[in-house]
């Protein structure tokens, strides 16, 4: 079967973000970018499937600025086959970049998409659910394991109280969650041979996708700082100020 | 303007984050909720009871039993013309359903609120926590989670709602719920507990957390790790605070043996006071913490045992 992976570049998770003194935004001009790390577990559950036989070709595909070819040459050196660049300027949300992969999966024909959970500089955690609802397919979100069986995909999920396997009927659409898989670091042969893998790139018009945001962002703040804390020289003395200062215990 | 509120129930009751996003429903205006699954009328009951529903709906049907995405989504859309918000927690479920939702009514969904503005106009995090922002959304409908921490739940008792039966359609069957491993556990739920009490890489392995639990129980706290512990295989997923977890807020939050990592902040940090154990000074989690104690944790948390049982 064929795999699509979107890989999404953010800023690095290594860095502490600021906010913009104009309150309109993060700071990301500078700074360091990288694939969005639940997006390489989503590589390496791809490229361990293409290993098993199970899948045939993986497809990586990322949306927005020109720089994601960068991105995408990191999923090709994990294994990727080829990829698909969708350049855009505007501010990418959720339900057009959903718009925009189903335009690709209607091309494309695969029968998995696996995605990461969630981003981590918007933190939706949304894309995926929303691929799956435009295309009428089934989802196992927050996936920590997964088998393909004919058309049958089992996912064992991450729930809040502990783990919950359920039965999908391919096509599919998988979101990945911390403990699906360890992403491997792509070899320098591999590195070298990804240069060489194509990437093809359009626009959102090009796939016939109104990409117009529906939120509009009126501001970035920081949250409240925490006040100062004091120090404790003791077990006893932490007790007795949680019970008479704090008065939490 | 009315709202439908997504609630997710067990044996015991209106699960605390659902009752948070009622809180959070609130601001808005009228609220109805929504209980879906099979076999309801215990669930439905404990609906009616809670503050400020005005209505429940009742979707009893096998299909819908443990809330698999494909046809809890269905169902919520098929409601969606009576309401001009739909929210639920940010749960497992919620996440699962809601964005699902918002697709199909070609929505914007609106994740992880953390305040209400106004009917359009939210406050959210982004980057971990290290950002607010306020977002205003130009779609017809909001289809909304709601970060329980921020909220303070309705009570569990004081409403008294009418029920209603919704008909409910076909539904897609394109998932089947297969099997549930759940932790079993007298404590607290991470996320509704007034205690908190996590461990982290410092704790070395699993067998050290029993040393944390007898505090747990002392104290009525459900146990946490960060991701460091939960990434070394220490405890379950489950477990884990932070960005990629839970997000918590109790009254009491002590973190034994956690550096302190932005992602693991962003899960507690709105914590009403926070207690550190760690034998590294310069640990980050002691900027957060009311109460930092530098210490070998193996010397502190026995310490801290007997400390608490002398009272």
């Amino acid at each position: 079967m064929k795999i699509i992976v979107p890989v999404k570049r953010v800023v690095d998770y290594n860095v502490k973000v600021r906010v913009k003194s104009d309150g309109s935004g993060i700071e990301t001009a500078g700074v360091k970018m990288s694939m969005n790390p639940f997006d390489e577990i989503a590589v390496e559950e791809a490229v361990r499937l293409k290993e098993k036989g199970v899948a045939t070709e993986i497809i990586a595909v990322s949306l927005g600025v020109p720089q994601c070819a960068e991105t995408i040459r990191t999923a090709l050196a994990m294994g990727a086959d080829r990829g698909i660049l969708v350049e855009s300027d505007a501010d990418l949300q959720p339900l057009a970049v959903a718009k925009l992969l189903k335009a690709i999966v209607d091309k494309e024909q695969p029968q998995l998409v696996i995605l990461g959970k969630q981003a981590i500089d918007d933190d939706m955690s949304a894309t995926g659910q929303m691929l799956a609802a435009l295309l009428g397919w089934s989802q196992g979100t927050f996936a920590s394991k997964l088998a393909v069986d004919g058309n049958t995909l089992t996912v064992t999920r991450e729930v809040d109280g502990g783990l919950e396997t359920v039965a999908l009927t391919l096509p599919s659409i998988v979101t990945t969650d911390l403990r699906l898989n360890e992403p491997r670091y792509a070899s320098l042969p591999n590195i070298m041979k990804a240069r060489k893998k194509p990437i093809a790139t359009m626009k959102p018009a090009d796939l016939g996708v109104d990409v117009t945001p529906r939120l509009t962002v009126l501001k970035v703040t920081e949250p409240p700082k925490r006040k100062a804390g004091q120090k404790v020289g003791s077990v006893a003395e932490l007790v007795s100020k949680l019970k008479t200062e704090a008065k939490v215990i | 303007m009315t709202s439908l509120v997504l609630l997710e129930f067990d044996a015991s009751g209106i699960k605390q984050p659902s009752r948070s996003a009622v809180a959070a429903a609130t601001a808005l205006g009228e609220v109805h909720a929504l209980v879906a699954g099979a076999g309801l009328a215990d669930a439905a009951a404990a609906a009616a009871k809670l503050p400020g529903v005005a209505k429940v709906l009742v979707a009893d049907n096998p299909a819908l039993d443990h809330l698999l995405a494909e046809p809890t989504a269905a169902l919520l859309v098929a409601l969606a013309p009576n309401y001009s918000h739909l929210l639920a927690a940010t749960t497992a479920v919620g996440k699962n359903v809601m964005p699902r939702v918002a697709a199909l009514l070609d929505v914007q969904p609106i994740s992880d609120i953390a305040g209400v503005v106004d009917a359009d106009t939210f406050i959210r995090p982004i980057y971990a926590g290290n950002g607010l922002a306020t977002v205003k959304s130009s779609d017809g409908k909001k289809v909304i989670t709601v970060r329980a921490a921020s909220f303070d739940p309705v009570a569990a008792d004081g409403g008294n709602a009418p029920i209603e039966a919704v008909t409910v359609g076909d539904l897609p069957g394109l998932s089947k719920f297969v099997s549930a491993e759940l932790s079993k556990s007298e404590r607290p739920e991470l996320t509704a507990a007034r205690v908190v009490i996590s461990g982290g890489r410092g704790m070395q392995n699993g067998e050290n957390f029993k040393l944390i639990e007898p505090i747990a129980d002392k104290l009525g706290a459900a146990v946490g790790a960060s991701r460091a512990a939960v990434d070394a295989g220490f405890v379950p997923n489950e477990f884990q605070v932070g960005q990629t977890g839970k997000i918590v807020a109790p009254e009491l939050y002590i973190a034994v043996g956690i550096s302190g990592a932005i992602q693991h902040l962003a899960g507690m940090k709105d914590s009403k006071v926070i207690v550190a154990i760690n034998k590294d000074e310069e640990a980050p989690i002691f900027q957060v913490a009311d109460y930092g104690l530098v210490a070998d944790l193996f010397q502190a948390v026995p310490e801290l045992k007997a400390e608490l049982e002398k009272a």
